[in-house]
């Protein structure tokens, strides 16, 4: 977990310990599943997954540079474009369900059941 | 990579094709798409690969799961001849969408670094919230794909943060470099234990194990009844075939670490996926049931990892994707007769087991195919379902866990009582049914999997020493 080549990685960032940056992003992933598990309108909850997928992203961008590794910061690239295609399919069915119920409460959505 | 790259051209060009005034070539040019990539993917039979940049990696094993995936989406595909009919329906959309999804699959099967795992089953999934959604006035399907959709984000995010903890522990997302450093045994950093364990959540919500599986229930059963025959065999094998290479080369060295963890889960999943399966009153929600408890049995022998794990998850998808394909196309036809007759009222499904009630003896083909599947997915010797089970139980019996293999008998037994259900229907109580006209091309492809399912019980070494 030690920076292996010092010269390449800005002296700004070693500053801060990666035991912070792995907080931060723990955190702003654990906001992300509450705000998934507690809260009923549709939109929300897509916000919430993508503040997940943003704190791996942020995880990935602190472990890359700690090890001047790109591979993270590739990763992220992918993270970003997949998650575009699942934002446009995503609300797409939202809007699919708005024009047929008028709502985007998932509470509603109550036909399927055991 | 062959076939990936011909299934994305080919995906294309089946777009185009739409654009004809005839539907009638979609299915044929599909079908035919899926028999190239099916002979071409065998060219590299023997060696291995590394394509890509070293992404993904192709072997004997892989090339044998990629047949079962594309060999399923074949017989799936040819059962799908109900679009041309529907004016509502878009085929040229669907295939197109079926052959992306099969890009996917393909990269779950062969991946080597963990990108391309990521993206395969992001591929793979994001086209089956399309299909699951593609009955677009109809509330239950638009509920199944708005609930498959988020549920199956939030678990891509729970799958990548642990994949960012491995890169954090291992400093490498690629099999080889994760392997080497769990195999060092002093000093594995707690990273490497979280991330692996997101990471498992993540894949085992996708081929749907227990405490993961509160999505299937509702998706199999809103989702068109193509569309979920295809879901539960072709994202099924492709999950456990990643799953599979993923805890063989990268994790071996932890195998203490994961396999009670995986054992726990193998209990529960069969458990609750058979006893909830006996209650059910709908025949698809009944599947839905019966394959998560099959995920159960295909995880036995993972959580019993060892030399003969690969032939019996092999055996075991082919048998169970065979056998599901036919029951759900019996079920298609045996559901759109009575949609024909009665007025189905929102709500009411038409694919109860009353449905099935003297199916058989107006319909003795159609009868005898789904007695076959049923046999089968319940194990009962002489069909392929038996020896599936028989090579699972034997890896956990070699492991020594004699307490999954006690719960996994037991469990097989109540299968037996919710899998006779549709036969007793069918042969013993009356009913009005009657004939069902079955298209020739339909005949073939329901008596080709009763074919394979029974000659595969009889001669279940065919498949051995072949990889």
């Amino acid at each position: 977990m030690q920076p292996t080549q010092d010269v390449l990685i800005p002296e700004v960032i070693q500053q801060i310990p990666l035991t912070y940056y792995l907080i931060l992003s723990t955190s702003l992933f654990v906001i992300g599943i509450i705000g998934v598990l507690t809260r009923r309108n549709a939109i929300i909850i897509f916000m919430s997954i993508e503040l997940m997928l943003n704190a791996v992203n942020l995880l990935l961008i602190a472990f890359s540079s700690y090890r001047s590794d790109s591979a993270g910061q590739v990763f992220v690239f992918f993270i970003m474009a997949v998650a575009a295609a699942e934002v446009s399919v995503g609300l797409a069915i939202i809007v699919m369900i708005y024009r047929n119920t008028r709502s985007i409460d998932v509470g509603l959505l109550n036909k399927l059941k055991w | 990579m062959l076939p990936i790259i011909l299934l994305s051209v080919f995906g294309i060009a089946l777009l185009f094709l739409g654009f004809m005034k005839s539907k009638a070539i979609l299915l044929p040019a599909t079908l035919l798409f899926l028999l190239v990539t099916l002979a071409v993917n065998f060219l590299d039979w023997n060696k291995t690969y590394l394509y890509f940049n070293d992404m993904l990696r192709v072997n004997n094993l892989a090339m044998v799961f990629i047949a079962i995936v594309l060999g399923s989406a074949f017989l799936v595909v040819a059962l799908s001849g109900s679009f041309i009919e529907n004016d509502e329906a878009q085929p040229a959309e669907y295939y197109g969408i079926i052959l992306f999804s099969l890009v996917g699959a393909v990269m779950m099967i062969a991946f080597e670094n963990l990108i391309m795992l990521f993206v395969g089953v992001e591929i793979l999934s994001v086209a089956m919230y399309v299909l699951t959604g593609s009955d677009k006035r109809n509330l239950r399907s638009n509920e199944a794909a708005l609930k498959y959709f988020l549920m199956g984000a939030f678990t891509t995010g729970i799958m990548l943060f642990g994949m960012a903890l491995l890169y954090g522990a291992t400093g490498s997302f690629t099999l080889a470099g994760i392997g080497g450093y769990a195999a060092s045994q002093q000093g594995l950093s707690l990273l490497l234990y979280v991330g692996l364990l997101m990471l498992l959540i993540g894949l085992l919500f996708k081929v749907s194990a227990a405490p993961f599986h509160f999505w299937t229930p509702d998706v199999y059963d809103g989702a068109p009844t193509i569309f979920t025959a295809f879901m539960s065999t072709v994202v099924k094998t492709a999950g456990f075939a990643a799953l599979f290479r993923l805890l063989s080369v990268s994790f071996v060295g932890v195998y203490n670490f994961w396999w009670t963890i995986l054992a726990i889960i193998t209990a529960v999943t069969l458990i609750i996926g058979n006893l909830t399966a006996a209650y059910q009153n709908s025949f698809k929600r009944m599947m839905a049931y019966s394959s998560i408890s099959h995920a159960g049995y295909l995880l036995i022998g993972l959580a019993a990892l060892g030399a003969q794990t690969k032939q019996a998850i092999v055996f075991y998808s082919l048998a169970y994707s065979v056998a599901t394909i036919s029951a759900f196309g019996v079920l298609l036809l045996v559901a759109q007769q009575k949609n024909t007759q009665t007025i189905s009222k929102e709500g009411i499904s038409t694919e109860n087991f009353d449905a099935f009630n003297g199916l058989a003896r107006q319909n003795p083909l159609l009868g005898f195919a789904m007695t076959v599947s049923m046999l089968s997915l319940a194990g009962i010797p002489l069909t392929a379902g038996f020896w599936g089970k028989f090579y699972m139980f034997s890896t956990a019996v070699e492991r020594g866990q004699i307490w999954l293999l006690v719960v996994a008998v037991l469990m097989s037994a109540v299968g037996i009582y919710y899998y006779f259900r549709v036969i007793i229907a069918m042969y013993f109580r009356d009913g009005a049914a009657e004939p069902i006209r079955v298209a020739p091309f339909y005949k073939y492809v329901l008596l080709a999997a009763t074919i394979l399912t029974l000659g595969l019980g009889v001669a279940p070494g065919l498949l051995q020493g072949l990889f």
